[in-house]
Parts: C-alpha cells; structure tokens; sequence
C-alpha cells in the first residue's frame, strides 16, 4: 500500500487533501458543534465548562418542541408540494427530444444565479398587500380587496418551493432518464395497465429519486431562516430561525448547536433510508 | 392442417415521414416458428412491436384467431414478448418477475406459485427465485424473461432478437433451449433476427424483410437454396454470383454461357429470352476446386484461405478478374489438403446445383447492405 502510493505522487496527493478536507472542514467543525452543545452557556465567553446535556433538555421545552413542529410541518409541506410539482415535470422533462431537455434544464438553473436572499424579496413584492399578485387578483375581478398573503405560513412555504424546486426536480429527472422504457413497456404486456404499472414500477423504480429529493428539499427547508424572516412574521418560525436566534441575539451557543445537531442527525436518517432503498435495487454493492 | 394464427394486412408505419413498413400482408400459422430477417432498418422489430401493440400501424389491420385486435391496448393482448434487453424488474426478485403476470391476473396465490415454480424449473432456474436480476448472468437474465413471457401461457410469444447480447456459445445453447421449449409448449414462436444462422437453424419459415417489404417468405431450406432475388441470395449466406448468358433455350432446357464454359441448366421459373444476361448463383460449398491440369473448370489462382476447421475456406481469382469462394470440408483421404497463395487451380461445380436469378436494375448492394449482410453472417 505505502508502496503504491509512493509510486503515484498525484494519487496521494488527491488523497491527502480530500482527507484534509474532510477532516478540517467537515469533521472538526461538526465535533465543535457537538462539543458546544454539551457544555454551558457563558455570557462572556459564549461557552464554558462544566459539560452538561441542559440544552437538549431544552429542546423539550414545549415554546421550542411547537417551534420544531410547526417548522416540520412547514418543511414537510414545501417538500410535498415540491414533489407534486416536481414529479410530473421530471417526468416530462424526460420524455421530451433531447435539445429541448437541455434547454429546460438550463432555464431551471438559471434562477440559482440571482441571490437567493434577493428573490425571495420580489417574491415579496409580488405577495405583498398592493403587490402584483393583488393588483393582478383585483384588476381580472377575481377578489374585491386586497388579500392577506404576505407573513403567513403560506407565504413561506411559497417561498420555500420557489427556492427548492429544482433541488426536488433534478433528482427525480435523473432517476426518470434512467427508468427504461422496454421495462414500462414489459410491465404492460404482462397485462398491467396504466396505473398497476405506475403503482409497481415507476414509483419503485423513481424511489431513490425521491427520497434523494426529499431530502435536498426537506431539511434545507427547515433551515432557511431568512425565508422566514422576509416572509413569514414572527409566528411562523423555522428551526434555522431558532438557531440563528440562539447564536446571534440570544447567545445561548449550547442551546444552538443541540438544535443544529437534531437537524444533523434528522439528516443522517433520511440518508440512510436513501441507501437502504438504492441497495434494493442493486445499485449499490450487493 | 394448419390454423392461422395472426393475420396482418395491408400494414403500412412511417416515422417522422420516412416509410419503415408498406403495404405489408403476412399470416402466421398456429404453433409455428416464424422468423422475421433482415438488416437493421429493415422493419422487423416495428412489425414485431405492433404484434405486442407498443406501435400502433398507420394503416391497416392485425387480427388475432379472428378477432380484430389492430387497436387493442398491449396489456390486453394474449401475447407476450421476450425483451433484446431483457427488461427485467430491478427493483423485483426473479419470483416476482415471473409471478407479475400472473398477479396481474389476480389469480389465487397457491396457483400463482405453482405456475411460477413451473415455469422457473422448465428453464432451469429453481433455485434462483429469490435472487434479483442483477446477480445473474446474463444467460439467467435471458431465461428468467422467458419464464416470465410463457408463464402466461399467451397464444404467442413475440422475442425481438433476445439473443444478440450473449456470447456465441451461449447464443447456440439458448437456440437449442429456445426450440425445445417452442415444441414442449406447442405455442407460436415470431422471432426477430438479423443473424441468418440463427434464422436458418430454429425456424419453420423465414420472413426476408428489407426496407419495409417482405423479400423472400419461405422454408429455411427454400429461402438458402432458392432465393427469388438477389437482396435474399446475399443476406441468406455467402454466394457467389457468376454472369451468365443465355445461349440456347430448348423445351425445359437452357444452354447457359459462364466464364466461356457451356452449362446445360434446368429452365428457371422467370421468363427468359436468348442472350439474356442472368446471375448463375452457387454456394461456396457447392464449388470444387480442381488440379490445373484438369480438363473441366475454368483456370485462376489461389488468393485467400482460410482454416475454419472442419472446412477450407479458399478465394480464387479468375483470368478475368472475379472471385470465386470456395468451401471445403476436409475428407478422410487426405486430411491434409491445404492451398498455398498463389497455387493455379481450376474452378468447377456439379451440374444442377447453381441457382438461376434475373437481373434486377438496381444491382450492386448499397455499402449499407453489403455491411448488415456481414453483419448477419459473424
């Protein structure tokens, strides 16, 4: 082994930094976070010892437990939505003639190149009281006075599937490029028809695709605090918003990083599902 | 007494304005193994495809034991089609594959089982019900989509090149497999190929496909010995072509002039007039290579050979330019005959034995042709 390395000087030096990388930046900042959420809050010094569990048991706490479930619940529903959105338009995506593909795809990457913080601010003022949305609504006839849809839950939710759409898209739309066509077309000479094919094949067969969907969608939803902020008032809080607080105005770091670590580990577990479903298709080692 | 089975007619198919199938009438008998051949683009797999109902035709119609079945939804079709790729399941079992069909069905569970044990045993996979298709050769894979196609027991099994992935030897032991089967269940066999061994070897009848249209329909026999045209004479084996001119036409008999040498031949079922020019057609294998000194023949010298083990496949130049192929199985006077490049020998062949066929105007094979023809034949 020493030996081979010694022999490919660029092979080690990949392995070097990708493991400096990892180490440094990926592994000690997470080990941090871990270790401040263990010890005590400290005015002066944000953190000090003695070593406790206090803000874990503060996550019980019922103000912050409705805070997380309320921030599920909205994570959970921009996830939804992303997914009845983003699976037929996969879908569609995929079966259209390759040039035009390419294009689609373009122009769902083209948003990423505005600041995500200066979109979410048009979509407020298309949201807003006298915004577009509104004056469009009266002008057609379809409501008589301005509607409230600036800092309500849906308001962030829009928001969060402005933001995450296409990181629930591009999954599915590479699962659905893989899903061949002669298996779609065997499932229905076997006698199943539309829906028993849909039901047994593609939805097993685009599974991965969800999941690894859900999971770019799910959790960066609970996460983006600054949605919120813009859109959603002050009831409609996510749990990045009840971290950033604790850091930032709050200065309770311990507190802070239990909540960033459940986020971590709510992660972990998506992601070992998304393995587990993969496995079952072979894709991964048997 | 033979029943017919499907009846296509007047099945015509373009793509994005180009023709793929025109006109097209076939009628396939009950329990016979029918192949379609012909080179890629030849419209062998769209007609298979509209059998199974994944293509609709643009005109005409397809009737099942009778029944009209040209716009009827492939999952309602009691055919089933055994994939070029296979298209397994991944995601399911090797039992589950097999047993779709039949749940599909809804038949009751102890019926779904026993059929799915017999069918797995019958290709010889008893013991890989719970494996998934991917941790299994590709020979396995091939099995597992037969089992998975006649474990319905469908009036007909469509397979659409099912053996162009696997390796030679395998692709000769599936064929066997494949015919045993077909003759155990009594169910009608359309097997699509561009490989003419294969057709010749498995069939009942071949369907010489080219370009849309129906070239040659006939016993694997007749469709080799007999070709009605000269697309059907080169794609079906190696021929050589040898110009002929009529020189005398006498009741059922022609005096047929080739390389200055006078053959008298049978008359051939064209029309033919005096100084008609015509292609005298002979198998390499119907060739003899003879001494230089022989009276018989015509001179030219050894340019190619080729050891194919049980025969000595040799190229012979002519005075005149043109070559001649040869094939010749080794006998047991003299094992050891062999040519070297250059050797002068004559060229023969036993009267009665070549093949008649017009001339057609559009004669010289396109490259496209000439490669798909090579295609078929490696």
């Amino acid at each position: 082994m020493m030996q081979s390395i010694r022999q490919q000087p660029f092979r080690a030096a990949v392995l070097v930094l990708v493991w400096g990388w990892l180490v440094f930046l990926v592994l000690t900042p997470n080990m941090l976070v871990v270790g401040a959420s263990v010890m005590t809050r400290d005015p002066a010094n944000f953190i000090s010892l003695p070593l406790n569990l206090d803000a874990y048991r503060q996550l019980f706490n019922p103000l912050y437990l409705e805070v997380f479930l309320h921030s599920l619940y909205m994570a959970a529903m921009t996830t939804l939505v992303c997914l009845l959105i983003g699976y037929p338009f996969a879908w569609a995506l995929s079966r259209v003639e390759k040039r035009r593909q390419i294009l689609l795809i373009f122009l769902l990457i083209v948003p990423f190149w505005t600041n995500s913080l200066v979109r979410t601010y048009a979509l407020k003022l298309i949201l807003a009281t006298n915004g577009l949305l509104n004056s469009a609504l009266m002008s057609l006839g379809v409501i008589d006075e301005s509607a409230q849809l600036l800092y309500t839950e849906g308001a962030v939710i829009v928001g969060l599937v402005y933001l995450l759409l296409p990181f629930m898209i591009l999954p599915l739309y590479s699962v659905f490029e893989d899903l061949r066509q002669d298996v779609l077309l065997a499932s229905h000479d076997l006698g199943a028809g539309r829906f028993a094919t849909f039901k047994n094949v593609i939805v097993p067969l685009t599974l991965p695709g969800v999941l690894a969907g859900v999971m770019l969608v799910l959790l960066p939803a609970m996460g983006l605090f600054f949605v919120p902020d813009i859109l959603g008032g002050s009831r409609n809080l996510l749990v990045g918003n009840v971290i950033k607080n604790q850091f930032l105005d709050a200065r309770n770091w311990p507190f802070g990083a239990a909540a960033s670590i459940v986020l971590t580990l709510t992660m972990a577990l998506l992601m070992f599902a998304h393995r587990l479903s993969k496995r079952r298709l072979g894709e991964e080692g048997a | 007494m033979t029943r017919t089975l499907l009846s296509l007619s007047g099945i015509s198919k373009q793509f994005s304005g180009k023709t793929v199938l025109d006109e097209l009438s076939l009628t396939i008998d009950d329990g016979e193994f029918i192949t379609l051949l012909g080179p890629s683009g030849c419209g062998k797999t769209t007609l298979l495809r509209m059998m199974a109902g994944f293509e609709l035709p643009d005109q005409g119609t397809i009737t099942l034991s009778g029944v009209d079945i040209t716009q009827t939804p492939p999952e309602n079709r009691p055919l089933n089609t055994v994939f070029q790729n296979y298209a397994l399941f991944p995601h399911m079992s090797v039992f589950d594959n097999v047993a779709y069909g039949l749940k599909m069905e809804k038949r009751p569970k102890a019926e779904i089982l026993e059929r799915v044990e017999d069918a797995l045993a019958m290709v010889q996979l008893e013991d890989f019900a719970r494996r998934k298709p991917h941790q299994l050769s590709g020979g396995q894979q091939q099995r597992v989509a037969i089992a998975r196609a006649v474990v319905k027991r469908p009036k007909m099994l469509l397979l659409d090149e099912p053996l162009s992935a696997l390796d030679y030897k395998l692709r000769r032991t599936m064929q066997v497999e494949l015919k045993r089967l077909q003759r155990e269940l009594g169910i009608t066999f359309v097997f699509v190929t561009h490989d003419q061994e294969e057709a010749l070897s498995m069939s009942d009848r071949i369907v010489v496909l080219k370009d849309g249209y129906i070239q040659q329909l006939g016993t694997p026999r007749e469709v080799y010995e007999r070709p009605e045209n000269v697309f059907t004479a080169r794609f079906v084996g190696q021929t050589n072509f040898f110009p002929g001119r009529v020189t005398k036409i006498e009741g059922e008999r022609i005096s047929v002039d080739v390389f200055g040498l006078n053959r008298e031949l049978g008359k051939p079922s064209f029309r033919v007039a005096m100084n008609q020019s015509l292609h005298v057609l002979l198998r390499p294998e119907d060739i003899r290579v003879l001494a230089p000194d022989d009276a018989e023949g015509v001179a030219g010298k050894i340019v190619e050979r080729n050891y194919k083990g049980s025969t000595l496949d040799s190229v012979i130049e002519l005075e005149d330019g043109s070559h001649v192929m040869a094939s010749e199985f080794f006998d047991e006077d003299d094992p050891t005959f062999d040519y070297s490049i250059g050797e002068r020998v004559r060229v023969s062949w036993v009267d009665g034995w070549e093949w008649l066929l017009a001339e057609e105007g559009d004669e010289p094979l396109t490259d496209e042709e000439e490669l798909a023809a090579d295609d078929a034949e490696h």
